[in-house]
């Protein structure tokens, strides 16, 4: 016999209870406002623009999906495996029959927390002093010798190098190998720093590690590699990350840079820039040689024509000239004038000779010479009593001085 | 009493090159001392130009207290 049940229970359909559940968890306040934490799987983005991910953890699995007006307020792309915090409203997607996280915000998990730190220590420190201005230490212009703090296996290392090398082949290299990650990273750091300028004393140290996330460069924010660097005897010039990271390291440093080459540029001089200056230097150095020598050769010349003037050579030819002009006065022809003009003479008595006197003579001249020769000119060639040779037109004869008279 | 040129370093070169240019610049010295200057400065310009054409970078690296020449197979790329 069939019993019928005395009341019917309702019997739902899928849609009201659905529906139902929807707006119970709508109607709970803390599920309409909640911080989620898990890892990121089975991510995708279609062309529509929204974003679908689970978000997980060891216990269990939450869907979610972020409408593409939010995801264009991202600042990050999510990826698999990521660890998140995710910010939204629990609801029902009632064709699938599947609750899920109707995200608006997305951000990396710890950041907020790591970042929250950086900002604390560095505060501290520089309340302390140590990013002070003032204590940072003026960059050689020529280093003889670069100490390099940084992984031997990165491509850090290998960009300084091949800076160094194309702009500096001349300076001695030290590295002083460290792990720029992970808890071993920062006293490895500080031991490689004082090895460094214990050891071999460079003139300047680059401290350098290649990009990363906030928590693959944390050992540059670690407090410790601050105050080695502080300690540090060489200049630091510091080239963490990329050119928008900025780590307690850097405050610290000497000198920042925003890549490890740039910190290899800024320790070092362009030797294009050498080749230039030594250039400069060697034409400013000839130029001032032909200038002296130019000079000299002034000077030179200078003298030569005031001694031409002043020589006995030159008082010869102003007397010889004279003396013609006397003669060509007298009205004759002199048949020797030319050969006495291209004779070089030293005594007068040499060029009277060969001059015809006798014309001269005849016209009550005389010419008067000591006994070894000489002409007399001057009375300051003869004393009273010396014997004199006078020659006249038809001959010679000897005579005494009596007295002078000047 | 003045180092050869060759055991001079780049900077000590490039230094007295410096110094050779002032001094002659300066007109203080007698030919007979520019000549010298000259000669001199010319000879430390061509050395530090020489210096710039073949050097290689030298590269050491610290073991604990000691220094050692740096293998490059180390690196990964």
């Amino acid at each position: 016999m069939n019993q019928l049940p005395l009341f019917q229970i309702p019997s739902w359909t899928v849609t009201d209870l659905t529906r139902y559940l929807r707006e119970l968890l709508e109607g709970d306040a803390i599920l309409q406002d909640v911080w989620v934490q898990g890892e990121i799987s089975n991510f995708s983005r279609p062309s529509s623009g929204h974003l679908y991910f689970t978000l997980k953890d060891s216990g269990a699995s939450l869907r979610c999906v972020m409408w593409r007006n939010a995801v264009l307020r991202l600042t990050f792309t999510p990826r698999d495996g990521d660890a998140v915090e995710v910010h939204g409203n629990i609801s029902i997607y009632e064709a699938g029959g599947q609750y899920q996280l109707y995200a608006d915000i997305i951000r990396p998990i710890g950041e907020g927390a790591l970042y929250q730190e950086f900002l604390r220590l560095k505060a501290r420190l520089e309340a302390e002093g140590l990013f002070d201005p003032a204590r940072k230490r003026p960059i050689p212009r020529w280093p003889r010798r670069v100490g390099i703090v940084t992984s031997p296996t990165g491509a850090a290392l290998r960009d300084i190098l091949n800076t160094l090398r194309r702009r500096f082949p001349i300076v001695d290299v030290i590295l002083a190998p460290t792990p720029v990650q992970g808890d071993d990273a920062p006293p490895g750091i500080v031991s490689a720093l004082r090895a460094l300028n214990a050891v071999a004393s460079p003139d300047v140290i680059l401290l350098a590690r290649g990009g990363g996330s906030i928590e693959d460069l944390w050992a540059f924010n670690d407090e410790r590699v601050a105050r080695a660097i502080a300690a540090s005897a060489a200049p630091v010039i510091s080239g963490v990350g990329h050119e928008t990271d900025f780590t307690i390291a850097d405050f610290a440093a000497d000198l920042r840079a925003p890549t490890p080459t740039a910190a290899a540029e800024l320790a070092t001089p362009n030797q294009e820039d050498l080749r230039t200056a030594i250039a400069d230097l060697t034409q400013r150095m000839e130029r001032t040689m032909r200038a002296i020598l130019a000079v000299r050769n002034g000077e030179l010349s200078h003298l030569q024509n005031s001694l031409q003037l002043r020589s006995p050579r030159a008082r010869l030819r102003t007397d010889r000239q004279r003396l013609d002009e006397f003669i060509r006065r007298a009205g004759i022809a002199l048949k020797h004038s030319l050969q006495l003009r291209q004779t070089r003479l030293v005594g007068i008595e040499q060029h009277l000779v060969s001059l015809n006197p006798l014309a001269v003579l005849g016209r009550g001249f005389s010419v008067v010479s000591q006994p070894d020769g000489q002409l007399v000119r001057s009375t300051a060639q003869v004393q009273a009593g010396d014997p004199l040779n006078v020659r006249v037109s038809d001959g010679q004869f000897g005579v005494q001085v009596t007295e002078k008279e000047n | 009493m003045t180092t050869p040129v060759t055991e001079l370093t780049y900077e000590q070169a490039f230094s007295e090159l410096e110094n050779i240019v002032s001094a002659l610049e300066s007109d203080k010295h007698s030919l007979d001392e520019a000549m010298t200057l000259y000669e001199r400065g010319q000879e430390l310009a061509h050395y530090c130009a020489n210096l710039l054409d073949h050097a290689e970078l030298k590269v050491q690296q610290l073991s604990g207290d000691e220094l050692v020449d740096f293998n490059p197979t180390d690196e990964q790329s």
